[in-house]
This record gives structure tokens, C-alpha cells and sequence, in this order.
């Protein structure tokens, strides 16, 4: 058992803003009941929102065993199929409302209901999986993040020493529970009998406030654009006594917005902790301890407790001087077992060892805090979601033929390029439907032709010219 | 221009829906009214009509009906 609920008794594990909650004792019968409908272990997908029913349904299953695959309730019903069909779940964990060819609800519970496939066991687990994360959002890709039931731990006990937690937390859901960042939220709150706030509301929405002002939250996390949001919308002018720490991680903050909630918490007597972390370790590898946060603004910090960094040259050596950049690579308990793309794959065991290779590159200082330069990997973060470039040239080539594309831009303002100028509102439309991501992260420019060398690879660097 | 006119086309603009579909738009309802469009529609609201919108009104700000009531609390006739 993950957490044993059962612990923490008629303390309130989750409330929404409806006025709905569940205790531990309750959300321990939930999750019982809701394993023995399933039967016992077996591969489950959950689509996922910020609900009650949605969140029964993640700790309810690791708790008892059963495997689920985290995936957006609002992911194109296409590319969901596609993953179904790819992975012959035993159930599907859906809400209400959703229904799906073949499958015949079993049991319901808070709204959400527990869908039979025609598929039964045919998934072989092994022993120690006990999670399913996507790597890249809402694109349908089947590749996921394989994590394992002491993965899970390592880094719960980890995060829960740094950042002190302790049952009068009561953090505030601000990013989606399929998302590694607000998984590992849940998983480390749940661990210290801390009570959840539970909304499908957003920072921008009047009824986010009232229900963080009337539930007291004390804490919440968020990627880079949902401080640039707070700032924007005049946050710092905001008096809430309850709120103790803002978290942020999926991403590189801005150095001088770091320094502005920095200094805003520092004068508030709040805490803003910068962390840094992939799906791959788990959630967390490194956090900024927020004494040090003013010192070291713009940095990642140190590695979490029971984790290490090595910085490595591209000749393969140890880095050891300070300020050379090397790709950071991390030793820890919460790196992941590896990949699956297909069913087969579930009953892999451990393939990495407890070492990633974490494809950023970084540098450390005297004192040992590390500060992230760039990336060695074709991706970028739309509003702290990871996307794949060379996945979505695919996507794009494969739904326009004919047309040459090439995917560029920086975090959060993608560009992409095509020989074709009458199709780019088509395929900027088409990149935001298929991410998940507000148009407004796309921009498209035309070109008579790609930039490629003699063996006809794109050649990237000579996009960058055009990004703004 | 009128104020009208600015005000439909701040929502169009921002929200990248026709100008003749932007009158039943509600935050969250439609695909482009997420968080990101909800700022870049403030952005376009406060550029057409020269304001700072305070927080209190970024947050109300949950439908086209409702951006008109705030509208008024700065002087912007409609």
C-alpha cells in the first residue's frame, strides 16, 4: 500500500468547491470498493479533471494495486482510441457523462464510473509498475513514462522532507491531476494526512478565489506561464494570509519574475520554492530551499534529499569545475523503469537503474547549485506542457501531404515553417487541436523552401533567425 | 470606431472567433476562452480602450455580457 489512509482516520483528504469532501476513513472505503469492483490488479486509463471522482480513482487504484494510465479527459476522442486500441485496458475511469463503444459501466462513485472493456487481463504487469504518465501532453503519442511503486515513494519521502510538509497544508489544485507536477502534489499531501482542494477552476476565474479564500489554501504550484499570469493580472496587490508557499517547476521562470515573487515572499514572510524535475525521475529531482532563493534567483538549486547530480562533457567525462556546461545526469530511487509504447512493454522491468540522462544541459557554482542553460532534445514547454518537435513535424507532414514543415521557437511560442502559405491557419488550428495548447502558442511563417544540408536533414539552426 | 465596434473586435482579435459569433462566448466554454485566451483578451481590452483593468475585474471577466458591466466601471460607454 501506498499511503494506508486508514492513518489519518476523520481527518478531510479532499474537498471541492462544490462543498463535497471525503475523509481519509471515507476515501480509504472508496478506494476499496472501488479495487474490488476492478477485481484486483490490472491496466485501467483514467481520464482525468480536477474532481473528486477523478482523484478516488488515481489514489484509489495505487493504493490497491491496480495500474492507471493518467490521461486528460478532454484529449481528442480519436487519439484516445488509439491508445485504447493500443493498449487493451482492462476499464476505463471516466466520468458519467462518458460513455465508449464495447464498454458497460460497472460501478459508479462521485461521477465517476468505472467502464468494463471486452478486453479482461490480457495486460501483463510487472510486479513493481504501478503508474502510467504521458510524456507529452495530449498528442496521442503511446509512449509513457513506466513508474514504479518505490519510484513513487522515493520521491514522496523526498519532497515531503524539502518542503517540510505536515497535515495543516492544505494546497489548492491549480494544474491537471494527469500531469506529473500535479500527480506529485497529490501524492506528497495524501502522504501527511494534508487536506486537498479540489476545482476545475483557474487562477483567471473569480470562483478559484472565493473557494482559496473560503477553504484557506495554503499553498499551490505552477509552471512558469501561471506566474507570468499572476503577474499580469496585478497579483502581488492581493492580501492572502493563508497562503504560506507558491511552488514552481515544468520550466524555466523568467530570472527577473523569480526575483519579483522572490522578494514578494520574502516580504510577506511566504515561502516560493523553484524545483526542478522531468516524468522520467518520478516528479522532482532538484528544488531552490527558498532561504537561498534571493542568492540564487534563476537557478534550480540542489539535488532533492537521496538524489545526486553529475554534469558530463560531451566526451563522455565528469564535469568538476564550476560554470562549464555539461548535460546534468541524476542518480536516484525516483528514476523511472523506462518507457512503453505498446502493451508488451508493461512487463518490463527496470531498465535505467536508477540514472537519467536528463537531456538538459546545465552548469553548478562554488556552492553546488545548478542553473539549467539549455536542451540537448528537440522539445519545448507550452505553458509547462513538454511537446516533441519532431513529433508534431510528423503529425503535421502525415495530415498535409505534399507540404515540407519544420518546427522550431522557444518555450511557450512554437514556430512552425511550411513551403505552403495558404495552409498555415489550417495548421496552426491543427497543432492547437491536437496539443491540448491555446492557439496563441503557435505562430506559423511561410517559406519558399526548408533549410536542409546534403542528406537532407532539416537544418534547425538556420530557422532560429526568424524566431522573435 | 464605435466603442461597440472596439469592443467586439478586442474579443474577436483575442479570441480568434468571428466577429459575428463572439456575442454567447463564456470563459471556458469554448476552446480559445482557456487561461491563456483570457489574457490575451485582457491585453487586447486594455490596448482598445486605454485602462488597467484591476484583478478583481481580470477575474469577473467571465463572459462577453459580463465584460460590458465592467466595462462601465471605467467610463467606457458601450
Amino acid at each position: 500500500m501506498m499511503w494506508s489512509f486508514e492513518r489519518f482516520g476523520d481527518r478531510t483528504a479532499l474537498v471541492d468547491e462544490h462543498g463535497a469532501s471525503l475523509t481519509y476513513r471515507q476515501l480509504k472505503q472508496e478506494a476499496d470498493a472501488l479495487c474490488a469492483a476492478a477485481g484486483g490488479r490490472c491496466l485501467t486509463f483514467n481520464l482525468c479533471r480536477n474532481t473528486l471522482g477523478s482523484l478516488l480513482g488515481y489514489a484509489g487504484f495505487v493504493e490497491g494495486g491496480v495500474v492507471p494510465v493518467l490521461l486528460n479527459e478532454e484529449m481528442d476522442r480519436e487519439l484516445l482510441k488509439g491508445l485504447y486500441e493500443t493498449y487493451h485496458p482492462a476499464f476505463l475511469w471516466a466520468p458519467e457523462d462518458l460513455t465508449w463503444d464495447g464498454c458497460e459501466p460497472v460501478y459508479q462513485s462521485l461521477g465517476y464510473h468505472l467502464l468494463k472493456t471486452p478486453f479482461g487481463r490480457e495486460a501483463e504487469l510487472y510486479p513493481e509498475l504501478g503508474l502510467l504518465l504521458t510524456t507529452s501532453g495530449s498528442t496521442g503519442s503511446p509512449k509513457f513514462v513506466r513508474q514504479s511503486y518505490r519510484n513513487i515513494r522515493a520521491n514522496t519521502d523526498s519532497i515531503v522532507e524539502y518542503l517540510k510538509l505536515d497535515e495543516t497544508e492544505r494546497p489548492i489544485t491549480t494544474l491537471p491531476m494527469n500531469y506529473t507536477y500535479g500527480v506529485s502534489i497529490l501524492n506528497t499531501h495524501l502522504d501527511v494526512g494534508a487536506t486537498i482542494l479540489v476545482t476545475e477552476h483557474g487562477i483567471a476565474q473569480r470562483e478559484f478565489w472565493d473557494f482559496f479564500r473560503r477553504e484557506n489554501a495554503t499553498s499551490f504550484g505552477g509552471v512558469p506561464y501561471t506566474y507570468e499570469m499572476l503577474d499580469r493580472m496585478r497579483f502581488f496587490r492581493m492580501d492572502l494570509p493563508s497562503l504560506r508557499t507558491m511552488t514552481q517547476a515544468g520550466g524555466k521562470l523568467q530570472k527577473e519574475l523569480h526575483r519579483k515573487f522572490v522578494e514578494w515572499c520574502l516580504e510577506k514572510g511566504k515561502q516560493f520554492i523553484v524545483m526542478y524535475g522531468q516524468c522520467e525521475a518520478t516528479a522532482r529531482m532538484a528544488y531552490l530551499p527558498w532561504e537561498k532563493s534571493l542568492e540564487k534567483v534563476g537557478g534550480i538549486g540542489i539535488a532533492i534529499p537521496g538524489g545526486q547530480f553529475r554534469l558530463i562533457a560531451a566526451d563522455g567525462s565528469e564535469i568538476t569545475e564550476t560554470g562549464v556546461t555539461g548535460e546534468l545526469k541524476y542518480y536516484g530511487d525516483n528514476v523511472t523503469l523506462g518507457y512503453a509504447v505498446c502493451q508488451a512493454d508493461l512487463r518490463k522491468g527496470d531498465e535505467r537503474g536508477g540514472v537519467l540522462e536528463t537531456g538538459d544541459m546545465a552548469q553548478v557554482d562554488a556552492d553546488g547549485y545548478y542553473t539549467i542553460v539549455g536542451r540537448k532534445k528537440r522539445f519545448l514547454k507550452l505553458y509547462g506542457n513538454r511537446v516533441n518537435l519532431d513529433e508534431l513535424e510528423q503529425l503535421l507532414k502525415a495530415a498535409f501531404p505534399g507540404v515540407d514543415v519544420a518546427c522550431g521557437g522557444v518555450d511557450d511560442h512554437l514556430m512552425f515553417f511550411s513551403t505552403d502559405e495558404s495552409r498555415l491557419a489550417e495548421m496552426r488550428a491543427f497543432l492547437s487541436e491536437k496539443t491540448k495548447q491555446n492557439a496563441a502558442a503557435f505562430r506559423g511563417m511561410a517559406l519558399p523552401e526548408i533549410p536542409k544540408n546534403d542528406a537532407g536533414k532539416t537544418l534547425y539552426r538556420e530557422l532560429e533567425k526568424y524566431y522573435d | 470606431m464605435t466603442n461597440m465596434e472596439k469592443y467586439v473586435k478586442a474579443f474577436s482579435e483575442a479570441l480568434e472567433v468571428p466577429e459575428s459569433d463572439v456575442a454567447g462566448l463564456v470563459y471556458g466554454k469554448s476552446e480559445a476562452w482557456d487561461s491563456v485566451g483570457h489574457m490575451t483578451l485582457v491585453a487586447a481590452l486594455e490596448d482598445a480602450f486605454d485602462i488597467m483593468i484591476d484583478m478583481d475585474d481580470i477575474i469577473d471577466l467571465s463572459s462577453f455580457e459580463k465584460g460590458k458591466e465592467i466595462l462601465k466601471k471605467y467610463d467606457v460607454e458601450l
